[in-house]
């Protein structure tokens, strides 16, 4: 697998070549050539923003089809709390769970018991004492650590060095069937039901470890005409029950549910891209010196906001706040659980997380410089309203374009306008 | 290449101008990302800038930030229009501060600003006049 494995990608059919994408995107990596955008792979960071903002759907996620899971002999499905987000409360968690089960899975697990064992060891060994740079970072959304790892390689060390709570979920979950079951790890499929594309990446280009546990991610949009099929054939049914749920765990999916589980005081809890850009900024200039912890989502809302949700984000909010309320939450693992669970290693990140070179103008520092002098001069040209109709997001990009040979200066319909008049004056 | 290809950005700084604090040290930086610059050098550059838009924004009455970025090093300079620093030695120790009570309220003046520039930096340089005005210079060296 590549570097940039991403799993956002465009369809070229529907791409009316707007500038809806490369206004939005974060990170300046998409541009519209020839009348259709395209993604530059080395810059973009899977938030999902494109999807989102396409008025023609042309921007997609790469996930796994539902068909996938019959390759293993033994299918388990992860319910992150996004999902309970998608329908009434009146609904209950135990059919939703169910109605997952219906897909085809031999079992089916809610996440939230194992958000839990994240919060006990985030709360139990790493704020414990000085184990790590303040203030501690833990994300369990992929977008923030791909983002650290471009652009704010520094706060690297403030990083918590843990797996998400899907792998957790997925290694304990493996482990357990393979003794309990008598299966070969290998006969066992770990499907997530995810609400974005990142998430697809995360187990793609893995950050922090080198074998994912989970083996498919199943798009929460793509299944969800079916899971409300599902759900109108359980609804008969008083209850159904044998899972287990946390109401702690189930706060992980709206932002400041991490921090609120671990009983943290002196939190960041920043959601929406742009936003978590300028905290990081900050946090790099050492501007930010009295918090303990930050949890941060490229996505407003935390996770229910992501793009391959269904419901209205802040609709989703209130239903995850009322059912975290209303279910219990069974006590926290005890330090020397934890303990025991840091020494196996089992949730540690095992490889290194180097920094990633942003794209700069040139490799070497001296071209980069003649190239930006010369960038300056052509921006003079440009008209500077940003307008984008050349394809890029702003004049500095296409200036930055031009010097590197990827668009030419009558790109620009003011240039062009410019030089055509000027030929008409001979 | 030839010894004087440099990239010069200039930025003006107007005495509490809060709106405008920290636009020098974001654009800096990515400008700094933008040569290919290593990381740690961009990061000390970013927060010598940010102190010295701070020191003009607090401090001073109005001035401006240069910095010039050749090959081999980062030079930020920062330049004001006065009232110049009475004690060069005691504006050098760390939480010292001449910030107003008003200023310390928003979360500056906390006494790290020039001590924070100093270690940041591989040369450092402060030129003051009562009266005149100042001129801080911080240069930051490039690696091969």
């Amino acid at each position: 697998m590549g570097d940039y494995f991403h799993s956002v990608v465009l369809s070229e059919d529907s791409c009316k070549g707007c500038t809806h994408c490369i206004k939005r995107c974060p990170t300046e990596a998409i541009r519209v050539r020839d009348g259709n955008a395209s993604i530059i792979g080395e810059r973009c960071i899977d938030c999902g923003e494109c999807i989102r903002v396409c008025p023609y759907h042309a921007q997609k996620a790469v996930t796994d089809d539902l068909e996938k899971i019959k390759k293993y002999k033994y299918k388990i499905a992860l319910v992150p709390p996004a999902l309970h987000g998608q329908f009434d409360t009146n609904v209950g968690l135990g059919k939703i769970l169910k109605a997952v089960e219906m897909l085809g899975f031999d079992e089916v697990f809610d996440i939230s018991p194992y958000c839990d064992i994240a919060s006990a060891i985030i709360k139990k060994h790493y704020l414990q004492e000085k184990k790590i740079t303040r203030p501690a970072i833990y994300s369990d959304c992929p977008v923030i650590i791909r983002i650290i790892q471009l652009r704010y390689p520094d706060l690297l060390e403030n990083v918590i060095p843990m797996v998400s709570p899907m792998e957790i979920a997925a290694r304990l979950i493996k482990t357990d069937i393979v003794e309990r079951k008598n299966f070969r790890q290998g006969d066992i499929g770990v499907f997530y039901l995810t609400p974005c594309p990142a998430r697809v990446t995360s187990v793609r280009v893995l950050i922090g470890i080198s074998l994912p546990y989970t083996d498919g991610l199943i798009s929460i949009r793509k299944v969800f005409a079916h899971l409300s099929k599902n759900l109108r054939e359980l609804q008969s049914l008083e209850k159904v029950e044998g899972y287990e749920f946390s109401g702690r765990g189930l706060k992980w999916g709206t932002i400041g549910g991490q921090s609120h589980s671990i009983g943290i005081k002196n939190y960041l809890a920043v959601d929406g891209i742009e936003n978590v850009i300028n905290i990081l900024e900050e946090l790099e200039l050492g501007k930010i010196r009295d918090m303990e912890f930050l949890e941060a989502y490229a996505c407003t809302g935390g996770c229910v906001g992501g793009p391959l949700l269904v419901e209205n984000a802040f609709v989703a909010k209130t239903r995850i706040k009322h059912l975290a309320a209303t279910t219990p939450s069974p006590k926290l693992i005890g330090k020397e659980k934890v303990e025991k669970y840091i020494e196996t290693g089992l949730f540690n990140w095992t490889e290194k997380i180097k920094p990633k070179k942003m794209v700069s103008l040139d490799p070497n520092i001296g071209k980069a410089i003649q190239k930006m002098e010369k960038a300056e001069e052509i921006l003079k040209k440009l008209p500077g309203i940003d307008c984008g109709s050349c394809g890029a997001p702003t004049c500095r990009a296409l200036a930055e374009d031009i010097v590197n040979g990827r668009a030419r200066e009558v790109d620009c319909i003011f240039r062009l306008k410019e030089i055509i008049s000027r030929m008409d004056r001979g | 290449m030839s010894q004087k290809d440099m990239v010069s950005l200039n930025y003006r700084v107007n005495a509490e101008d809060f709106a405008k604090a920290g636009d020098a040290s974001s654009n800096t930086k990515k400008v700094l990302k933008k040569l290919g610059i290593p990381s740690d050098i961009t990061r000390r550059a970013a927060v010598v800038t940010y102190e010295a838009e701070m020191n003009l924004i607090i401090h001073s009455n109005g001035g401006e930030i240069i910095v010039n970025i050749d090959t081999t090093k980062i030079q930020i300079i920062a330049r004001d229009f006065g009232p110049g620093i009475p004690d060069i030695d005691k504006a050098m120790q760390k939480g010292y501060s001449t910030a107003s009570d008003h200023v310390r309220e928003m979360g500056f003046g906390a006494g790290m600003g020039l001590p924070n520039m100093k270690r940041c930096s591989d040369e450092f340089e402060i030129e003051s006049k009562k009266g005149e005005g100042t001129t801080v210079t911080s240069i930051i060296h490039i690696p091969d």
